[in-house]
């Protein structure tokens, strides 16, 4: 069974849960998707058993020798990557989206496409079985395929472990990336806080999920931070047939356990937040999709 | 005009919180000021303000469409496309375009030699226009749910930044990616806001190191002081890092922030705080 952790919003708890629910019972596969910034191995300080190089989107480069400055690539470029300095063809490796087209057609074979190979993806073994993860080179673009490698590792990892259960700690945001880490899982879980900005970014989370038809889960986390936007959301998933899974309280443990490098229940099994985690995964996971 | 981004690797750092409360503090001491969210797949700046929307202008991108009466099946389209964007099985004569995997960029339409491919526009996005207290300065870039990449509104909401204001306030995505270096590039100085966590400081690294190969100003706010450790404070006095300004954990601002009212508003000493740190960095700009 997979189940991603996402939230529109970032920094509402996603890591601190999904290390919570890997550290809970059993051995499972964590797999790291926020592959923009990983941060769960810090945690797990998990063994480095595989390393893959991830060669990522390609980036244009100017042979200036042999340019003639002719400018038939600046009127192809729709991504406004290519312009006239001083009568002569820069390609700025910022905005070029790495569609070759430029390449293509340029009459003096002036340009070449060169990729960036600095992205990884990790495996290895952490204490409560294994763990993938990806590091993307700053700059990537296309970090849902890089998210898609991390998927594919970890199933093929929990196949040859005979582990049943993958975790997916996903990244913010609506975009590729999220879209990657929860197309065809079994279950979401959906981390919110008590803000406007958590209730709105909720709102566009759950319409991306909807696009998939998969089982939802809210946590509001925080929820005493304010008791009233939790009502709000609570009502808010009401109407809209999201189930609650459960409401965490802002607990001061959540970065002391961070900073000694161990999830919330490892920390301290005894406290409400701990409790309140372990019947929420129980929840999550009994029920039949 | 002075452009500044406020980033962070790491999401929930406080971004929003900064910026938001930047550009209000500008504003109450009378600069021409303006506020450009470039957080497209989850925009939340402008729900801080009391404002009203002047205009709207749709983002959108060209993908193809094929005429099957012209289309030879000679695939030539399909080996121009480097986003696996056209289907193509030359023997059963099928062709199809995913158009969520295009991102118009042309080569099709280049490649092809038959005439069988025109292009319609597909909606990507929008830009709002809002203004505040009657005066228009605020944008922001708007996402459509479903499309895989906020960067072209990113790059459309840039570019209707006008030249109107003296300063403005680009509220960037968090990450180290692209939608990350697109709002980046065009600031004059970075104001990175982490946390002082494990997870803030792995971050934190990764944006600074980012931001050093792109030869940018920046320098750091930590947000939260208080509620983990010192490594991030260390870290910066190591690698002589500007420390811009430290907000303590008090569980009254999460308070005022989780219900959309702005700190600088109640607290005049927050307001004296960031805008001497508008000043400072003002002063190193000229």
């Amino acid at each position: 069974m997979e189940i991603a952790v996402i939230s529109g919003k970032g920094g509402t708890g996603k890591s601190s849960i999904s290390a919570a629910f890997a550290t809970l019972d059993g051995m499972i596969v964590l797999a790291d998707c926020d592959v923009d910034a990983a941060n769960l191995y810090l945690l797990f300080n998990p063994t480095h058993e595989e390393e893959t190089v991830y060669t990522g989107g390609h980036k244009a480069v100017i042979n200036i020798e042999k340019c003639s400055n002719c400018g038939i690539c600046k009127d192809y470029c729709r991504f406004d990557s290519i312009s006239l300095l001083n009568g002569r063809i820069n390609i700025s490796e910022i905005s070029c989206d790495g569609c070759f087209l430029c390449y293509r057609i340029c009459p003096e074979e002036a340009i070449t496409m060169i990729r960036n190979d600095k992205s990884r993806m990790y495996s290895g073994t952490f204490r409560n079985g294994k763990m993938v993860y990806g590091r993307l080179a700053p700059g990537e673009e296309n970090s849902g395929k890089l998210v898609n490698l991390v998927r594919e590792k970890s199933k093929q990892i929990a196949e040859e472990n005979n582990l049943k259960t993958i975790i997916l700690d996903g990244p913010p945001g609506i975009g590729c990336a999220v879209i990657s880490t929860i197309t065809g899982v079994d279950k979401v879980v959906i981390v919110t806080e008590p803000t406007i900005s958590g209730l709105s970014d909720l709102e566009r989370t759950v319409e991306v999920i909807k696009k998939f038809n998969l089982p939802a889960y809210v946590i509001i986390n925080k929820y005493d931070l304010n008791q009233s936007v939790s009502e709000q959301i609570s009502d808010w998933c009401r109407q809209n047939v999201i189930t609650i899974a459960g409401m965490l309280p802002f607990e001061k443990d959540v970065t002391r356990a961070m900073v000694e490098s161990i999830s919330i229940t490892e920390f301290n099994p005894d406290l409400i937040i701990s409790k309140k985690i372990k019947s929420i995964w129980n929840q999550i996971t009994s029920q039949e999709r | 005009m002075m452009k500044i981004a406020i980033a962070s690797g790491k999401g929930g750092t406080g971004k929003t919180f900064v910026a938001t409360n930047i550009f209000r503090t500008l504003l109450k001491n009378n600069y021409n000021a303006m506020l450009v969210d470039c957080d497209a797949e989850a925009p939340n700046s402008a729900a801080f303000f009391d404002i009203r929307l002047l205009g709207q202008s749709e983002v959108t991108q060209l993908v193809p469409v094929i005429n099957t009466g012209n289309c030879t099946f000679c695939g030539k389209c399909h080996e121009y496309c480097n986003y696996n964007a056209i289907f193509i099985l030359p023997p059963m004569k099928i062709i199809s375009v995913i158009e969520d995997l295009c991102h118009g960029c042309g080569a099709c339409l280049a490649a092809c030699k038959f005439d069988a491919i025109t292009e319609k526009s597909v909606s990507l996005g929008t830009v709002n226009q809002y203004s505040n207290n009657c005066k228009p300065s605020i944008l922001e870039a708007r996402m459509n749910i479903g499309v895989m990449s906020p960067v072209p509104v990113i790059k459309a909401a840039i570019k209707q930044i006008d030249n109107l204001a003296d300063i403005v306030i680009l509220d960037a995505p968090p990450g180290t990616s692209c939608p990350f270096i697109q709002t980046v590039a065009p600031a004059d100085f970075v104001i990175l806001v982490t946390e002082p966590t494990p997870f803030g400081l792995s971050d934190l690294r990764q944006s600074v190191e980012t931001l050093k190969t792109m030869n940018k100003s920046f320098g750091v706010i930590i947000n939260r002081a208080g509620i983990g450790d010192n490594k991030v404070q260390e870290y910066l006095y190591h690698e002589e890092i500007t420390l811009l300004l430290e907000i303590p954990f008090k569980k009254e601002i999460a308070e005022t922030y989780s219900t959309g009212k702005l700190v600088a508003d109640a607290d005049s000493f927050f307001e004296q705080q960031l805008l001497a740190v508008i000043k400072d960095i003002s002063e190193t700009w000229k």
